[in-house]
């Protein structure tokens, strides 16, 4: 079974985050990670390859080059390669040329099954594999807490506001994973050293046929005009507990006519 | 504007969220349609004149009777070949963003996504899309058409406007390999106890309770307070407690009077369901955690030591 795991590099999750005033576009300029939804959707796609005789587990994304040092996180997890699209002319991209590419080459990849992560931690979006599954034609689940696949069918537990849905869908599928369906391994220091041996595949946007007009903010479909402060909401009090936070939270409470 | 609002119903029962997308869609200029898939879509369209809709779409066929996206996307689809909307809209929720990113891929239609508003600044139609955990709040705008949007949940109230829509049937077609994911089973996590959306007050625990039994704190401090007890995602995921009680994005979305969050770091997935609260308590250890960006009071410290003895000062008051 091939799996191709879609995966985004974030900017550092502990760090602040700030958008460019000039480019309305995220500061993207300091340190860099793999989204920690998407080490989700990989250990996923490693615990199927693992169960199956024959796997191959695919990290695709698309990003500027220096993104594949966030990819071999997923190599040295146990991905065997990695897939980059990288190209100037993709900055920007909203989700309709992300997924127009990314499609092109999972189309090129033909696997049995495509994972995402639950969220993106930069952009909050937690819609791309919508436009994937669309542009693939093929079945989509997303939030799933669990995953079975067995004779060319997937088995997927998800969650919604309802309560659990167990839908059931043939493959090639698109499966987007909850945080909740498996805990992460970490790289192993051996599987760190081999991750740089593995194949690593740089592409531009000419190798997919696609023009840059259709790629990044040229082949989008939505644009940020401009940024306000937000609302406020009142003033934030953080109290260090000295052992007397209780009596501080009855008087706060109290005030309130919580009581 | 020529709007359509996609309007999603879980037995019988409209969701608020897209109910408050249609007051608002009515509130800006031209016309507004809605459209209500699957069973019992002809009972539900029949009320939404009364939220703003004109005309409502009413499409229910077997294709349609389970709550996945891609058939619907087919509905919708044709809906704006045949009717020419330049605007869809529709409230956030597992089964509208799943439609929503498709139907962008479909149309190649501009999607802005987690937006809080929507106004029109002469002719042109600008969103309002609080980004980076809300510390900005982008306006933004379409380049293609039609525009979609998928408005963040609780935001928009319903407005009861009081007219009345005329009911158009459709029989869709739905391509094969729309219909190709088919649903099994349903488990709707039916609830116990007070429900956390009509609580005044909701005292929530998240993984810093260290273990499920701890949820017992919070339980007592919830009952001292004449409260309910909601939970995080993390927490319901791991079986601590029921999903009944689950705030956040695919939990449910809670805008009590007071709302005191133990043990719960304050990510944006569950900031979304409870940052509507008129008052927000924070209790947790690290100071890092982003609740304390939001909070009315945060407190540092161990909840173990803190909130039992919140508890007993508590009962000591409202009994004395």
């Amino acid at each position: 079974m091939k799996i191709a795991v879609c995966v985004k590099e974030v900017p550092d999750t502990t760090a602040p985050r700030r958008v460019d005033p000039e480019t309305l576009r995220l500061d993207r300029s300091g340190e860099a990670t793999l989204n920690p939804g998407d080490t989700s959707a990989v250990e996923e796609a490693l615990r199927l390859k693992e169960a199956s005789a024959n796997g191959e587990v695919v990290v695709v994304s698309m990003a500027p080059e220096s993104a594949l040092n966030s990819l071999r996180k997923a190599l040295a997890m146990g991905a065997d390669r990695a897939l980059l699209v990288a190209d100037e002319a993709a900055a920007g991209s909203d989700i309709l040329p992300t997924s127009r590419v990314l499609a092109a080459v999972i189309s090129r990849e033909a696997p049995d099954l495509v994972l995402l992560g639950q969220q993106a931690s930069d952009s909050d979006g937690a819609l791309l594999w919508g436009a994937l599954a669309e542009r693939l034609e093929m079945p989509l689940v997303s939030q799933a807490t669990s995953l079975t696949v067995e004779d060319g069918t997937a088995t997927v537990r998800r969650q919604t506001e309802f309560g659990y849905d167990v839908i059931e869908t043939p493959l090639p599928c698109v499966i987007a994973v909850s945080d909740a369906i498996n805990e992460p391994r970490y790289p192993s220091l051996k599987g760190i050293m081999g991750a740089r041996k593995k194949p690593q595949e740089t592409l531009g946007l000419d190798a997919l046929g696609i023009a840059p007009s259709a790629a990044g903010a040229a082949g989008s479909g939505t644009q940020v005009l401009s940024l306000d402060a937000p609302p406020s909401r009142g003033e934030t009090t953080v109290i260090e507990d000295d052992g007397t936070a209780a009596e501080k939270l009855v008087e706060f409470l109290s005030e309130g006519k919580y009581l | 504007m020529s709007t359509l609002v996609f309007v999603e119903h879980h037995d019988r029962a409209p969701q608020e969220s897209a109910l408050g997308v249609l007051g608002k869609a009515a509130s800006l200029e031209g016309d507004v349609a809605a459209v209500v898939c699957g069973e019992h879509a002809r009972e539900v369209a029949a009320e939404l004149g009364r939220y703003g809709a004109q005309r409502v779409f009413a499409a229910d066929a077997p294709a349609l009777a389970a709550p996945l996206p891609q058939p619907r996307v087919d509905v919708i689809t044709a809906l704006i070949g045949e009717h020419g909307f330049d605007t869809v809209l529709l409230g956030s929720s597992v089964l509208a963003a799943d439609i929503a990113a498709a139907l962008a891929a479909r149309l190649e239609a501009g999607l802005n996504y987690g937006l809080v508003d929507l106004r029109l600044d002469g002719d042109r139609l600008v969103g309002v899309q609080p980004i980076l955990g809300d510390s900005a709040y982008a306006n933004v705008g379409w380049t293609a058409t039609p525009r979609l949007a998928l408005f963040r949940s609780g935001v928009l109230e319903p407005r009861d406007v009081g007219g009345s829509a005329d009911v158009i049937n459709v029989s869709p077609s739905v391509h094969e390999w729309s219909q190709a994911a088919r649903l099994l089973e349903q488990d709707r996590g039916e609830s116990e106890g007070p429900s956390i959306e009509e609580a005044d007050i909701i005292v929530a625990g998240g993984r810093g309770l260290g273990a499920p039994e701890h949820f017992s704190i919070v339980e007592d401090l919830a009952q001292a307070l004449g409260g309910a007890v909601g939970a995080t995602r993390a927490v319901v995921d791991a079986g601590w407690y029921p999903y009944s009680t689950q705030v956040g994005q695919t939990g449910k979305t809670v805008t009590p009077k007071l709302y005191v969050a133990c043990g719960i770091s304050g990510a944006i997935q569950h900031k979304v369901g409870m940052q509507n609260a008129s008052v927000i308590v924070a209790i947790n250890k690290d100071r890092n955690a982003p609740i304390f960006d939001y909070c009315d009071l945060g407190v540092v410290g161990d909840l173990h030591q803190i909130m039992p003895k919140l508890t007993e000062l508590i009962r000591q008051r409202t009994s004395g």
